[in-house]
C-alpha cells in the first residue's frame, strides 16, 4: 500500500514536472534513466557488468534516426524499428558473451562494443563525426504532431514507464526470481537444473533492446543521432548512474541517472565547464569508498534501520 | 485539491508567458548572443574563450545597448560534439531567448546548430567552421558565414602550388564534415589544373599519433602531402612529417593554418610554407590597434575566427540598429543590404547565400632570423581579392531572390 502510493505521487509529480522545469532537460533525464534502468537489469539483478551497453542505446538511435530521416515512416514505427535493432544486436552479442564470467565478459562485451563502434564511424548511412542530424520527430500515429516539446515529454513519459513497468515486471516474475539466484550463487542454480546461461542470455536480449528503446527516443528528442551515443564512455557513463543511485534497487539507476545528467546540464555552461570530468570522477570515487549502495540503497538501509 | 489548483496557476502563467512580442522593436526587451564554442579541446585556442572575449568587447565598443535595450553576451562548451552543441542551442532558444549564436567551430556541431536555428528562425554567426556546405548544399537564410571557408583555402593555397608544377598530392584528412570538405574541393581544384591526387588517409579529430599516417604519404610518392585538418591536429602531422623526414623529401601543405598553430612551431620545419588566412595582425595600422587591444584583454593575438567574431557580431548590431528590430529576417535583410567596413572586413560584403566575401592573404611562415617579435610570424605574399578567393553562389541559395 505504503509503496503504491509512493508510485502514484511520482507519477503526479512527472506529470506536472514539465511546467516547471525545461522539458527537454526532463526528456533527456528520462531517457537516460531508462537506459540505466536497463543496465541494471543485468547488473542488479543477474549479476553482469556489460561494458558496452552504450552499442545498444547507439544502433536504437541510428536505426531510428536513419528510417525517420529516409523513408518518413510514423515515430511509433521507428522506435519499434530501433528497439527490435537494438534488440537482433543484443541476441547475437549476449550469445557470445554469457559464455563467459566476470571481468571476462565485461572485456567480451567491451570488445564487441569496440567492433561496432568502429562500424558506425565507418558506414556511410551514420554521417561518422556528424551523425545523423535534422531527424524529424515526426506525427504519432499520423496524427499528433510531436515537435511541440509539451507533447514530445508526455510521449517520452509514456515510453519510459512502459519500459520501467516492463522492468518492474521482469524482476519480480519467476523468471526475475532465476535471474536473482543466478547472481546470489549461480553453481546452486545449476545444480538446481536451471540452463543458466539461457536465462543469462534472455535477461541480455530484454536490456539490450530497451537500451535501444532508450536510444530511439532520445534520437527523436534531439533531433540527432551521434557517435557520443555508441561511445565507451557513454558505457561508462551508464555504470556510473547505475552505481551512484543505487545498483539493484528499482528507483537507483532512475535517480543516478537524474544526479548525473542535472550535473553535466548545469555545470556545463559554468566556470566549471571544463571540470566536469573531474567532478564526476570524485563523485564515484566517493560513492564508491562512503556509500557502496548508492543513494537509493543508503536510503533504503537508513529506512529500515530506523523506522 | 490544494496540487490541482497549483497545477492550473502553472499552466496559465506558462500560457501567459508564451505570448510574446513579435516584429517590431526588440523582442523579450534584450538582444541575446550565445557563443558557441570548442572551450577545452583541440580547437579551444582558435576560438574558444578568445570569440567570448571579441564578442563581449564588439558589445562594449557598439555601446552595450541596441534601440534603447540591453546587449547580453552567454557562451557555452560544444566539446567538439554536435549532441552537445545542438541540445545547448536549443535550451537557448527554448528558454534564455538568444536571437543569434556566434562561434562555431568544429563543422559537424555547426551543421546540427544551424539546422535548429534555422527551425527557430533565428541567427547563425558563423565565424570558425571552414566548411562550405553552410553557403552551399545546407544554406539556409539564416546562416552568416564570416571569416572564410574551404574553397577560399582551395584556391588561395593549393592552385599557386599546381601551377607552379607540384601536381602529385596526397591526403592526410581529419575525419569528419570539415576535412571531407576540404579535401573534396582541394581535390576539385587540384584536377582542374590538372594535377592528381594519388592517395588519401583519413585520421580520426584528435589523433596525436601520425606516424601510420606519415608513412602512407611517405610511401605515396607524391610532390606534395596536403594536411586537411586543422588545430593540434595540424601542429601534430606537421610535427610527425618532420621526424619522419618528410618535409625533406616532398612539400607539406597546411590547407588551414591558424596563428596560434604556425606560433607553436618550431621555425625550422615550418618555415617557408605558406597559407591562406582570412585575417593577419600585423597588417596594418587597424589590425594592429584592434589586436593591441585584444591581446591585452585576452593574452594573446587574436585568430582569425576571433577577428571575424567581433567584426560579425558589429555587422549584426549595427543591422539591428538599422532595421529598428531584432526580427531575424529583418536583421538577414540589412545585414546583406549594408557593407560591412572595419578592420577585418576590407572590399566586403554578404552574398545572399549568407557568405561573407571579403579579402583573403596569402602568407608564409618567417624563418627564426627575420621573426622581430614572438608573434612576428607571418610575411604577407599576396592580397587574394574575395571574388577570387570564394566560390560563385549557387543559385539555389539565393535567398533573397526567392523571398
Amino acid at each position: 500500500m505504503k509503496v503504491n502510493k509512493l508510485y502514484l505521487s511520482l507519477f503526479g509529480l512527472s506529470l506536472v514536472a514539465p511546467l516547471v522545469l525545461y522539458p527537454v532537460f526532463l526528456m533527456k533525464v528520462l531517457c537516460f534513466a531508462l537506459f540505466a534502468c536497463a543496465f541494471n537489469l543485468l547488473l542488479g539483478f543477474v549479476g553482469l557488468l556489460s561494458f558496452g551497453h552504450a552499442i545498444f542505446l547507439g544502433t536504437g538511435g541510428y536505426i531510428t534516426g536513419s528510417l525517420m530521416l529516409n523513408t518518413g515512416i510514423t515515430p511509433e514505427l521507428g522506435i519499434l524499428a530501433g528497439t527490435l535493432a537494438a534488440g537482433l544486436l543484443g541476441a547475437v552479442y549476449g550469445k557470445l558473451a554469457v559464455k563467459r564470467e566476470g571481468i571476462y565478459f565485461a572485456m567480451v562485451t567491451l570488445a564487441l562494443a569496440q567492433l561496432a563502434f568502429f562500424f558506425y564511424l565507418q558506414a556511410p548511412f551514420t554521417g561518422g563525426e556528424d551523425g545523423l542530424q535534422g531527424v524529424p520527430r515526426g506525427m504519432l500515429f499520423g496524427l499528433i504532431d510531436l515537435s511541440d516539446n509539451m507533447v514530445m515529454y508526455y510521449f517520452v513519459l509514456a515510453i519510459f514507464l512502459f519500459g520501467f513497468w516492463l522492468i518492474h515486471r521482469t524482476i519480480h516474475s519467476p523468471f526475475g526470481q532465476i535471474l536473482k539466484a543466478i547472481r546470489e550463487n549461480e553453481p546452486r542454480a545449476v545444480s538446481l537444473g536451471y540452463n543458466v546461461n539461457d536465462y543469462k542470455w534472455v535477461a541480455f536480449i530484454i536490456s539490450s533492446a530497451l537500451a535501444g528503446l532508450a536510444g530511439s527516443t532520445k534520437t527523436l528528442v534531439f533531433q540527432l543521432a551521434s557517435l557520443t551515443d555508441v561511445h565507451w564512455h557513454m558505457s561508462g557513463e551508464v555504470v556510473l548512474m547505475t552505481l551512484l543511485g543505487g545498483m539493484g534497487t528499482i528507483f537507483g539507476p532512475v535517480v543516478g541517472a537524474g544526479v548525473v545528467v542535472t550535473i553535466q546540464n548545469y555545470l556545463s555552461g559554468g566556470e566549471l565547464g571544463n571540470y566536469i570530468s573531474i567532478i564526476m570522477g570524485a563523485i564515484f570515487i566517493v560513492c564508491v569508498l562512503a556509500f557502496r549502495s548508492g543513494i537509493v540503497g543508503e536510503f533504503q538501509k537508513m529506512v529500515k534501520k530506523n523506522f | 485539491m490544494q496540487a490541482m489548483k497549483k497545477t492550473l496557476m502553472a499552466a496559465a502563467m506558462s500560457a501567459a508567458f508564451a505570448v510574446t512580442a513579435q516584429a517590431e522593436g526588440v523582442s523579450d526587451d534584450v538582444v541575446k548572443i550565445g557563443v558557441l564554442a570548442d572551450m577545452g579541446g583541440v580547437y579551444a585556442d582558435i576560438c574558444g574563450k578568445g570569440c567570448v572575449t571579441a564578442v563581449e568587447m564588439a558589445v562594449e565598443d557598439f555601446g552595450g545597448e541596441v534601440l534603447g535595450k540591453p546587449i547580453e553576451v552567454i557562451s557555452a562548451d560544444d566539446q567538439n560534439k554536435p549532441d552537445v552543441g545542438s541540445a545547448k542551442v536549443r535550451q537557448w532558444i527554448e528558454s534564455e531567448q538568444v536571437d543569434a549564436v556566434n562561434g562555431l567551430v568544429a563543422s559537424s556541431v555547426t551543421g546540427a546548430v544551424t539546422k535548429v536555428l534555422t527551425d527557430a528562425k533565428k541567427v547563425a554567426l558563423i565565424s570558425t567552421s571552414a566548411s562550405h556546405a553552410f553557403t552551399t548544399k545546407a544554406c539556409s537564410p539564416y546562416n552568416v558565414h564570416w571569416t572564410y571557408n574551404v574553397a577560399a583555402l582551395a584556391n588561395g593555397t593549393v592552385k599557386p602550388m599546381v601551377e607552379s608544377g607540384k601536381k602529385k598530392w596526397f591526403f592526410i584528412t581529419a575525419d569528419y564534415a570539415f576535412g571531407h570538405a576540404l579535401e573534396g574541393i582541394a581535390t576539385k581544384v587540384i584536377n582542374d589544373q590538372g594535377g592528381e591526387v594519388v592517395g588519401a588517409v583519413r585520421a580520426p579529430l584528435g589523433t596525436t599519433d601520425f606516424s601510420s599516417y606519415v608513412l602512407q604519404a611517405q610511401a605515396s610518392g607524391a610532390d606534395v602531402i596536403g594536411l586537411a585538418n586543422a588545430g593540434t591536429d595540424f601542429v601534430n602531422a606537421l610535427k610527425t612529417s618532420a621526424e619522419f623526414g618528410l618535409t625533406e623529401t616532398s612539400d607539406v601543405a597546411g590547407l588551414l593554418v591558424f596563428t596560434h598553430n604556425a606560433k607553436a612551431l618550431d621555425p625550422a620545419i615550418a618555415a617557408g610554407m605558406k597559407a591562406t588566412t582570412g585575417f593577419y595582425w600585423d597588417m596594418d595600422d587597424k589590425t594592429r590597434e584592434w589586436s593591441a587591444r585584444f591581446k591585452q584583454r585576452h593574452g594573446s593575438i587574436p585568430a582569425m575566427g576571433q577577428a571575424g567574431a567581433y567584426s560579425m557580431t558589429m555587422h549584426y548590431l549595427n543591422a539591428i540598429k538599422a532595421a529598428g528590430t531584432d526580427d531575424a529576417d529583418a536583421v538577414m535583410a540589412m545585414m546583406k543590404a549594408t557593407k560591412p567596413d572595419d578592420f577585418f572586413a576590407r572590399n566586403a560584403y554578404l552574398r545572399n547565400d549568407g557568405r561573407m566575401v571579403h579579402d583573403m592573404l596569402l602568407v608564409s611562415i618567417k624563418d627564426a632570423a627575420s621573426r622581430q617579435s614572438d608573434d612576428d610570424i607571418y610575411n604577407i605574399e599576396a592580397v587574394i581579392p574575395g571574388d577570387v578567393a570564394f566560390n560563385p553562389m549557387m543559385e539555389s541559395c539565393n535567398f533573397s531572390a526567392k523571398s
